[in-house]
């Protein structure tokens, strides 16, 4: 089902699906071809994570195993990691401990 | 691997067929968890302990021991009662007998305390085990299978490798007529109208939609976030994220009914199970580990358990298989002696999502024939069974 295009450590888990998630684990600096683009990864991405296929507006749908896993909060390029800084739930919101690590340090000024 | 055409099953009076023969020995409280136990030592692969450890009635926990000790993976049962709990032996013990085993009640207090009644015990399951491995056994078909499926000790990788392989697993047993459970309504957050669209009632689509609500009130008044910080490291972003991974254990069948803890699904087909209590929150979390989810399945009459797991869940179960696909191949690497499949090929690009569900269907029939889970090879027979409380399903959860 991936293009021959795109990384094969890039996994496409349903056809209409905006983000791909990766099998493997993608290093800082590393360049990636999604679906013919070539993108420069600026941190370290583990195995799991998401990496975007197609734009998504803020507000709009994420779709992951064909069904949506929540709205933009930001502008998503294609290329771009898809996480807490730019993808929302629709439910409740995600804590993470970076978002305690901020808090605690914005307390302690 | 085994193929269809050798699966044999110990027939049960009530039409059911159990694909292992064991003795079950059932305390009735914790006090009488230890003669139990001690019970079971000689013939570990024969005789398992479940046990209800309560000391006050609770008539969840009666259903469950009723339903767990006529399971038909169970040909015999011992009920090891202290003599003073207030768990209803009386009932336990005519239930087993109008189910048409042979049962016997050891009562502690009155049997000459520890080394008597441990003695008696040892005697009465040795006779069993002695007549149960005579017992002669019939023809099984896939249709006649009832299979659930649980994840534990989730990882990033849990819902893209071992979840939809699982999925595609049930939909190959489904359609070959069989009985097949998923659960966990708190896990299953922001599934509800996909979940929903695949019921196969309108009236249904309503319970579906109904009990995933009533698990998030309930996760929301226990203050339980089931998204940890680990979840987000692993690369999930949200809970319909995480949920939607869970999910994928359920694979693409239409949705039969939705059954509580107990409940023994009419036919094949594919079943929601809702473990989350009925009523005001008490007695704690709704399922406080893996097992308990586990027993809850085995009490809806699965001959075995698919058991997904990431980070590496070692456990087994007493009375029914448990069947381990890792879904994290590094985790595999450090574990495959407690693996039965390495669902993390996938990732690898070494198999396919739909080779590893083909893998996974032949191990069910494989199990079904009987060959041993790697739990059960290496003796695991954990059991687990709390407090709670539900109210009966409503009509429209069953297909008419």
């Amino acid at each position: 089902m991936t293009d021959i295009t795109t990384d094969p450590r890039l996994l496409l888990l349903a056809p209409d699906d905006t983000v791909y998630v990766l099998r493997a684990q993608i290093d800082a600096g590393e360049t990636v071809l999604v679906e013919g683009r070539a993108v420069t990864v600026p941190h370290r991405l583990g195995l799991g994570h998401k990496i975007a296929r197609q734009p998504v507006a803020p507000g709009g749908k994420v779709v992951k195993y064909g069904a949506p896993i929540g709205s933009a909060s930001h502008a998503i390029a294609p290329g771009d990691h898809v996480h807490t800084h730019n993808l929302q739930s629709d439910y409740t919101p995600t804590y993470s401990l970076d978002s305690a690590q901020a808090h605690t340090s914005g307390s302690t000024g | 691997m085994n193929t269809a055409g050798q699966m044999r099953g110990w027939l049960r009076a009530d039409g059911r067929k159990g694909i292992r023969n064991v003795v079950a020995v059932a305390y009735l409280v914790e006090c009488a968890h230890h003669v139990a136990r001690q019970i079971t030592v000689a013939q570990p692969d024969t005789a398992h302990v479940i046990g209800f450890p309560g000391c006050f009635p609770n008539p969840y926990a009666q259903t469950m021991m009723e339903r767990l000790c006529t399971h038909p993976n169970v040909g015999a049962v011992l009920l090891v009662s202290l003599g003073c709990e207030s768990f209803n032996r009386y009932q336990l013990e005519q239930v087993v007998r109008d189910s048409g085993r042979p049962v016997r009640t050891l009562t502690i207090q009155n049997d000459g305390g520890t080394r008597a009644t441990i003695a008696a015990g040892r005697d009465w399951v040795t006779q069993q085990a002695a007549a149960l491995a005579q017992a002669p056994s019939v023809p099984m078909d896939i249709s006649e299978l009832v299979v659930g499926t649980v994840c534990g000790g989730s990882d990033g990788t849990s819902g893209i490798t071992g979840n939809p392989a699982a999925g595609i697993a049930f939909d190959k047993l489904v359609a070959a007529g069989a009985t097949c459970i998923f659960e966990e309504t708190g896990e299953l957050i922001g599934c509800e109208e996909i979940m929903a669209s695949r019921a196969q009632t309108p009236a249904l689509a309503t319970e579906l939609r109904a009990s995933v609500a009533k698990a998030a009130h309930y996760y929301a008044t226990l203050g339980y976030g089931s998204f940890a910080a680990g979840n987000a490291d692993g690369g999930l972003t949200t809970i319909e994220e995480k949920s939607l991974g869970a999910y994928m254990k359920s694979g693409q069948s239409p949705i039969s009914g939705l059954i509580k803890p107990g409940d023994i699904p009419p036919r094949g087909g594919l079943y929601l199970m809702d473990v989350v209590p009925d009523g005001e929150v008490r007695f704690g979390f709704p399922n406080i580990s893996d097992n308990a989810e586990i027993v809850e399945m085995m009490a809806s009459g699965a001959h075995m358990t698919l058991f997904v797991t990431g980070r590496g869940s070692v456990v087994g179960s007493a009375l029914a298989p448990v069947l381990k696909i890792a879904a994290n191949p590094h985790m595999y690497r450090r574990l495959a002696d407690d693996m039965d499949i390495n669902a993390g090929r996938v990732l690898e690009g070494e198999a396919t999502l739909e080779q590893v569900g083909a893998e996974i269907f032949d191990h069910v029939l494989a199990l079904a024939a009987g060959a041993q889970s790697r739990s059960e090879e290496l003796g695991h027979t954990e059991f687990i069974l709390t407090y709670k409380s539900f109210e009966p399903i409503g009509p429209a959860c069953l297909p008419v």
